[in-house]
Parts: C-alpha cells; sequence; structure tokens
C-alpha cells in the first residue's frame, strides 16, 4: 500500500480477508470462531448467508474437526479454506500433518497469537512458528493489504501442479484482523481470471476408485518425504513467479520470498517476519535521517525457508539482528537459528544476536527498534548477548 | 501524522469512534489506521481506541503513547485512568462532561475542552451513548477531519433515523466547541 487508489476502503482487515477469500470461491469452509480469528470466519458465514459467496461452510466442534473436514473436501477436488489461531491450530496439528502429506492445497489465514499456558488472547507467532516443520508453506504479511494479496496468491501458488502444498497465510492477530485501514478490495474478476477453477490432479472419487494417505512402509516412506521436501524447494521459484504475475494484474508487488528495505548500503541490518515490519521500517527512517545506516530483511516466506535470498540479500551487512515474536524454549528462536543455520556453510561471518519482542501482545514501539539498533552496533565489537527477551521486567521476576 | 487515543467503557463506542474518525479522514484524502487497544473487554470497564491520521501511507503498528487529541466519554474515567497521560502540550483533550474544567484536575498542560455530550446525546439521540456526539465535538475542536466527511462515514455506519439524529447531534456538538 503506497498510492491511494479509487478502489480503497478503509475497512476491517479481518473483512478484507474474508472479502479475498470470497473472491478465491472456496467450495468449501470448515472452521472453529476462537480470538482473534473469529471476525474472518463470521464474516464469511454471513457472506454464504447472504448468497455473496457460493460455498459450503461447515460448522463443526473443534479445529481438529474443520481441519479433517478439509481433508475430505480437498480430496474430493474442492477448494478449501479455514482459519485459525493458537491453541486452534495446535489442536489441528495432527491434520496438519495429514494436509501436507496427502499434497492436499488447503489456504488457511493464521491470525497469529500467543500460546497457553498462561492464557494469553494477545498476538505473537508461536503459533505458526511453532509448526513451521509440518510441511506447509508459511507467508507472513505486512499490513492488511499484504494479507489480502498473499490469500489470492497463496491458493496459485498451492494448487500449482508441481507445488501441491497447503499454504498458511499468517497475519498478527489483532494488529491486523482488527485494524481499520485503506486496503484495495480485490475485484471478483480479476481474481477469477488470476485463480481460474481448482484443477485437482485425482480426486476421490467412487466410479474411479483410488486411496489418499495410504499405508507407507519402510520402503516407501522417506520418497514421500522428500517429494515433499522437493516440492517445497521448488515453491520458491512459483512464490516469486506468482508475485511477479500478481503485480502484472493488481500492480502491487512487495518482494517474493523476501523485502528488503535500505539494505543496499546498511551496516545494522534488522530481519523480522509480519507486522512489526511497518514500526520498523518508520523507525529505520527516522535513523537514516540522523545517518545511521540502519536497512531492513522483511522474510515474507519463512517456509520455505529462502537461505540463497537471505545469503544475497544480507552479504553486506556488518552486524544483524533478528526480531521475532516467538522463542524456541531450551534453544533460541525461530528466525535466528534457521539464519544461522543457512550462513554456516556460506563465507558470511557476519555477528547475528536475536531478540524475543513482542510476546503475548506486548507492544513494540520505535523506541525498542532504536534500543535493539544500540545492541547491535555493540556487538559489531563483540556479542555479549547471543539471544534475549527484550524490555524483560526483571522487576517482577 | 496526528495521533488520537479515545478512552470510554465498555459499550459506550470507543472503537466505532476511532473507525469513524479513519473512515472520515480518508473520505478527506488523507491516510488512516484505526483500532482497538485490545484489551479483554467487557460491558462497563475502561477501554482505549486509537487513530491516526497522515498524508502518507501509515505504516506503524505500535500503539499511541504521545497522542495530538484525547477524548473522554466517560468523565468518571478521570478517576481510574490517566487519561491525559503523554498528551502533547500543543495537543487538545475534549472530555464529555457537565463540571467546569477548572475542577477536573488534569494533569496536562494542553487545551482542555469539555463538553456536555451526555445532555446533547440524551435530547437528541434519547440514549446516553455519545460516541457521535464526542466526534462532532472533536471535529469542531481539531479541524483534523471535514465535517461533511464525518457526515458522510456516520451516514454510512448508522442509516435512516437514526442516522439522522446522529447528524444532528454531531451538529450540535460541533457548533457548540467551534
Amino acid at each position: 500500500m503506497s498510492e491511494k487508489t479509487a478502489n480503497m476502503k478503509v475497512v476491517e482487515g479481518s473483512y478484507a480477508v474474508a472479502h479475498a477469500v470470497m473472491c478465491c470461491r472456496p467450495d468449501v469452509i470448515s472452521a472453529y470462531p476462537i480470538t482473534p480469528q473469529t471476525h474472518i470466519v463470521e464474516n464469511l458465514s454471513q457472506m454464504v448467508a447472504n448468497g455473496e459467496l457460493d460455498s459450503e461452510f461447515l460448522t463443526v466442534d473443534s479445529e481438529f474437526s474443520a481441519l479433517s473436514v478439509l481433508v475430505g473436501a480437498s480430496a474430493c477436488g474442492g477448494r478449501s479454506y479455514s482459519s485459525t489461531t493458537s491453541q486452534g491450530l495446535a489442536l489441528m496439528y495432527e491434520v496438519l500433518y495429514n494436509v501436507s502429506g496427502m499434497r492436499l492445497p488447503v489456504v488457511m489465514n493464521v491470525a497469529n497469537r500467543a500460546m497457553g499456558a498462561p492464557l494469553n488472547i494477545w498476538n505473537d507467532q508461536q503459533d505458526a512458528i511453532g509448526a513451521r516443520d509440518v510441511g506447509w508453506i508459511q507467508i507472513y504479511a505486512e499490513n492488511v493489504q499484504e494479507a489480502v494479496d498473499a490469500t489470492l496468491q497463496a491458493y496459485k501458488i498451492a494448487e500449482d501442479a508441481q507445488i501441491r502444498t497447503p499454504i498458511m497465510v499468517c497475519m498478527d492477530g489483532f494488529i491486523l484482523t482488527h485494524v481499520y485501514e485503506p486496503v484495495e478490495l480485490l475485484d471478483k474478476e480479476m481474481a477469477r481470471e488470476f485463480l481460474p477453477d481448482y484443477q485437482p490432479p485425482a480426486i476421490l472419487d467412487p466410479a474411479h476408485p483410488m486411496t489418499f494417505g495410504a499405508f507407507a512402509d519402510p520402503s516407501t516412506y522417506t520418497e514421500f518425504r522428500y517429494q515433499q521436501f522437493e516440492a517445497q524447494l521448488k515453491s520458491m521459484e512459483k512464490i516469486e513467479l506468482v508475485a511477479r504475475e500478481f503485480e502484472e494484474t493488481f500492480g502491487r508487488y512487495y518482494g517474493g520470498l523476501l523485502e528488503s528495505y535500505f539494505v543496499e548500503d546498511a551496516e545494522i541490518v534488522i530481519i523480522t517476519l509480519g507486522s512489526v515490519v511497518g514500526t520498523i521500517k518508520d523507525a529505520i527512517d527516522a535513523m537514516r535521517s540522523e545517518g545511521k545506516k540502519v536497512g531492513l530483511v522483511k522474510v515474507r516466506s519463512y517456509r520455505p525457508f529462502p537461505v540463497q535470498a537471505l545469503r544475497k540479500a544480507l552479504k553486506n551487512a556488518s552486524v544483524i539482528a533478528v526480531v521475532e515474536k516467538d522463542v524456541a524454549i531450551g534453544s533460541e528462536a525461530g528466525l535466528l537459528t534457521d539464519l544461522k543455520a543457512a550462513f554456516y556453510n556460506s563465507n558470511i561471518r557476519t555477528p547475528i544476536i536475536g531478540f524475543a519482542a513482542g510476546l503475548g501482545g506486548r507492544d513494540i514501539t520505535v523506541k525498542d527498534i532504536s534500543k535493539i539498533v544500540a545492541k547491535a552496533e555493540a556487538a559489531r565489537k563483540g556479542i555479549e548477548s547471543e539471544f534475549e527477551f527484550l524490555d524483560l521486567r526483571k522487576e517482577i521476576l | 501524522m496526528k495521533e488520537i487515543r479515545l478512552h470510554g467503557r465498555g459499550g459506550q463506542g470507543s472503537v466505532t469512534a476511532a473507525e469513524i474518525i479513519a473512515v472520515a479522514a480518508f473520505e478527506d484524502k488523507r491516510f488512516s489506521q484505526a483500532f482497538p487497544a485490545f484489551g479483554v473487554e467487557r460491558r462497563g470497564a475502561p477501554v482505549m481506541a486509537f487513530a491516526r491520521i497522515a498524508d502518507r501511507p501509515i505504516r506503524i503498528r505500535s500503539q499511541v503513547y504521545e497522542p495530538d487529541y484525547i477524548i473522554v466519554q466517560d468523565v468518571t474515567l478521570l478517576d481510574v485512568v490517566d487519561v491525559a497521560g503523554g498528551l502533547k502540550p500543543t495537543g487538545k483533550i475534549i472530555i464529555n462532561t457537565d463540571r467546569p474544567k477548572e475542577t477536573l484536575k488534569l494533569k496536562t498542560d494542553a487545551e482542555i475542552i469539555t463538553i456536555d455530550a451526555t445532555k446533547i446525546a440524551m435530547e437528541i439521540l434519547g440514549r446516553p451513548i455519545v460516541n457521535t456526539t464526542m466526534l462532532g465535538a472533536f471535529c469542531g475542536a481539531s479541524r483534523e477531519v471535514g465535517l461533511e466527511s464525518l457526515n458522510k462515514a456516520i451516514s454510512e455506519r448508522f442509516k435512516g433515523e437514526l442516522g439522522k439524529k446522529n447528524l444532528l447531534a454531531i451538529k450540535t456538538a460541533y457548533e457548540r466547541v467551534s
């Protein structure tokens, strides 16, 4: 979102995403309401009831059932959609593997939220980062417009015959689901042209019996995993290609796998995911005006993890600060560990420090970003702390 | 960029008011953003909402700590919340009260504007729901959104007779503070 266009409207993030889903014309929607995802599925349910959207909307008893329904729907050849968050995503865990293992192109918006206990309804990204290895592609949105656009792009990527991999489009709960901001809603006809009807390569059909998700013994199981692994790697090209095709049709592009912001000459580079990108961009503009060479890499695709693109984007940095809303208890945090691994066999030896920030909805301010940059600057002379919790309230420990 | 913080109690329409500011500002050909202070809302509990207005797309996602304007829908909040906290000295705070502003003992150097929005709302709407009336006062006191744009945003939100009454409440409050 940079230029104002005639079709822009101020709407709630959840409505905008539900509208995007409508433009994707799913045959089956199955979801269980949970804060802060609720408005997305409420809006979809309303659209179905109004007759604006011709989908089968199944209300179910749990998130486990919601995604299980979609295993059947997708295997029968239906374009399938769900949305969830936090404990809901955790309850889907077993089915997440079934969907990806059966190569079903389900798309799901995850309204990122903290995991309990302690119970917390606010935003962080522990839910999706915790599910990084379940075989789903994960795309993170910076703002509502990106969440809208990524939802349409997701079906095109997921349903590609070479990819056939489910996708989570992650948007920060409350921060993006409940914000009112100017958004260009998708045009239904343009969306139809961009995303034609789903042509499944094989479907469950009693007239032509076939088995999906069958038993695989040690002689074939590895090959199933290998093909999934290869498809995700291959999806990197597709993600980039679809982002460019989207640009041709809709005129918007935010990077395919990554977006770089003032990285070219940056000495200090921050790398992060999701809506905090906006706050960091504002902080960088202020620091740049003071002559500080700070840049930002936004990871749009966290799975597949764009190793080569990251090596290229970050090769000139003299220090890297990873900011993320998750923690890998007993280790560090998802993006930090992945980034270090991406560099280990390259010639990049840039110091990397990591911050767990914004956990359980704690606000991340421009001042917080300045603090991170100051710590990164100090780390150029030697790392004191490889990983820390930002703004830890030591007085209440 | 101008930042606005709204204080109210759950059920008083503070979040709706923030949304209407965003819609009206966009109608004025500016960029805007509105969001609630995400809490465990329940009727009667203190709540906050925020709005931002700028001439460029708004990227920042943090809450508002140093607002240019503060709208207080319920004067009883003054006893429990530091409603003027962080207000820029050049800013304005608009409070729904029938008390003289000298008696409010607000800790701020900014301009204090009082309006008996409850009385206006009771007379025109017949209910003590003051959010739209307070928007009229905000519009008159700040001129950050145009009255016509505000009216348009209100008419989109409240249809028919209710819409008309809300427009009258806005006009009354707007004229009182202008």
